[in-house]
């Protein structure tokens, strides 16, 4: 069961899935990596000093892009009512989405990040220190985004909200994933993973709920 | 057909500030089929759901053993998928294993992404879905709905063979559909 839903999640949301639009957020982080010295101006180490964090500013919005395409459709069309009248509960289909969402955007992602990393001037050991981050942090990232349009499906101004909504709740994420940039520090990307890891502990039953009181509305 | 029984005791609903009816009973056995009648916004579809177990009821209970299918007007179907792809999802999660495209004329179709069918192709489609679940409870919420004269026919005549077979069927309709043996429950008579 778990793993024909992570088939069927996986086939809408990855690149060149049937939901579309999937290969977006990557060329977005990839744009805002290439011009970000545009802007800046091209002073190699102002550009290797806060290359990291740029990358990381992109990688938090590449991932609400799809937010909206995350659990609406299915909503709207009543899967979760077919599944839960075949006894699948609203908290595994969340989990499995959390880990879906997950493998679309982030393996992606953290290819790119090299590329970008050369885009930045980044040093090979900042380079290690955003990968390794990333690796934290995006699981983390892909628990709130679920968790978020689980909670703005049912909205018709679900879009606007869910950005306005995960910024505070990424904000964790990000002081520790690239806070670890500053000072070279593991320590921190520990942090971020355990910041990460009780995000995806509570996405699926947050998630969930959201789903069943959509439900009765 | 695995045994089966539908109970809904004291039943009542609220939307909002409006109680649509209170006081609903039925007990439904295998071989039982009933016609949910009355106007639209009288509650047909808020019934339907709390049936199934997907709402809570204001007051009242309800009592179900065996499966519950479940046909409304959202086909939960794949929008971008082709047809063949869409319904082969929910054929795996039920381990269908025979299909009845041919018959509800969907043999020509499961190539065409399900954006493009019109809304009694989708409804012959949702028919699809739930002959694969095999649950013997259909809860079927406006079943005729878009439906052309034959396939009027071929739905009626797909339900009288479920309940024949000790199914059990309940459904909400402002449209006539022909139930021998059915019997029809007017909701206005539960109406405040």
């Amino acid at each position: 069961m778990i793993v024909r839903l992570l088939l069927r999640d996986l086939s809408q949301l990855l690149p060149g899935g049937r939901r579309g639009g999937s290969m977006l957020p990557l060329l977005f982080f990839l744009a805002v990596a290439m011009l970000y010295p545009f802007a800046v101006g091209p002073d190699a180490p102002l550009l290797a000093r806060t290359g990291g964090g740029v990358i990381w500013v992109a990688a938090l919005l590449a991932s609400i892009l799809p937010l909206d395409r995350l659990v609406a459709p299915d909503l709207e069309q009543g899967v979760f009512d077919q599944l839960a009248l075949r006894g699948v509960a609203e908290e595994v289909v969340i989990a499995v989405r959390v880990l879906a969402h997950w493998l679309s955007f982030a393996p992606l992602l953290l290819l790119a990040s090299v590329l970008a990393a050369a885009l930045l001037n980044l040093s090979g050991e900042t380079l290690k220190l955003v990968l390794a981050g990333l690796l934290a942090g995006t699981p983390g990232l892909a628990a709130i985004g679920v968790t978020i349009a689980a909670l703005t499906a049912g909205l018709r101004t679900g879009a606007a909200l869910s950005g306005l909504l995960l910024i505070p709740l990424a904000v964790p994420v990000l002081i520790f994933g690239a806070g670890a940039l500053e000072r070279a520090d593991y320590g921190a990307i520990a942090l971020c993973g355990a910041i990460s890891l009780v995000l995806v502990a509570i996405a699926p039953f947050a998630g969930g709920a959201a789903i069943r009181a959509a439900r009765e509305g | 057909m695995q045994e089966c029984s539908l109970t809904a005791r004291e039943l009542a609903c609220r939307r909002g500030d409006r109680l649509l009816f209170r006081g609903l009973e039925l007990a439904l056995v295998p071989g039982d089929a009933i016609h949910i009648a009355g106007p639209n916004g009288i509650g047909k579809s808020s019934l339907m759901r709390i049936l199934a177990g997907l709402m809570q009821p204001y007051a009242g209970s309800v009592e179900r053993t065996g499966s519950i299918g479940l046909v409304d007007e959202r086909p939960a179907l794949d929008e971008h998928a082709p047809l063949g792809k869409a319904l082969g999802f929910w054929q795996r999660i039920d381990g269908a294993a025979d299909n009845e495209f041919a018959r509800l004329g969907l043999a020509d179709l499961l190539d065409v992404p399900v954006r493009y069918l019109s809304t009694g192709q989708r409804k012959r489609a949702a028919f699809a879905r739930l002959l694969g679940q095999s649950a013997p409870i259909w809860l079927l919420d406006e079943p005729l709905n878009g439906l052309d004269r034959d396939a009027v026919a071929l739905v009626e005549r797909i339900v009288a063979e479920h309940y024949h077979g000790g199914g059990i069927a309940v459904i909400a309709s402002h449209q006539a559909i022909a139930i021998e043996g059915g019997k029809t429950v007017a909701i206005e008579d539960f109406a405040k």
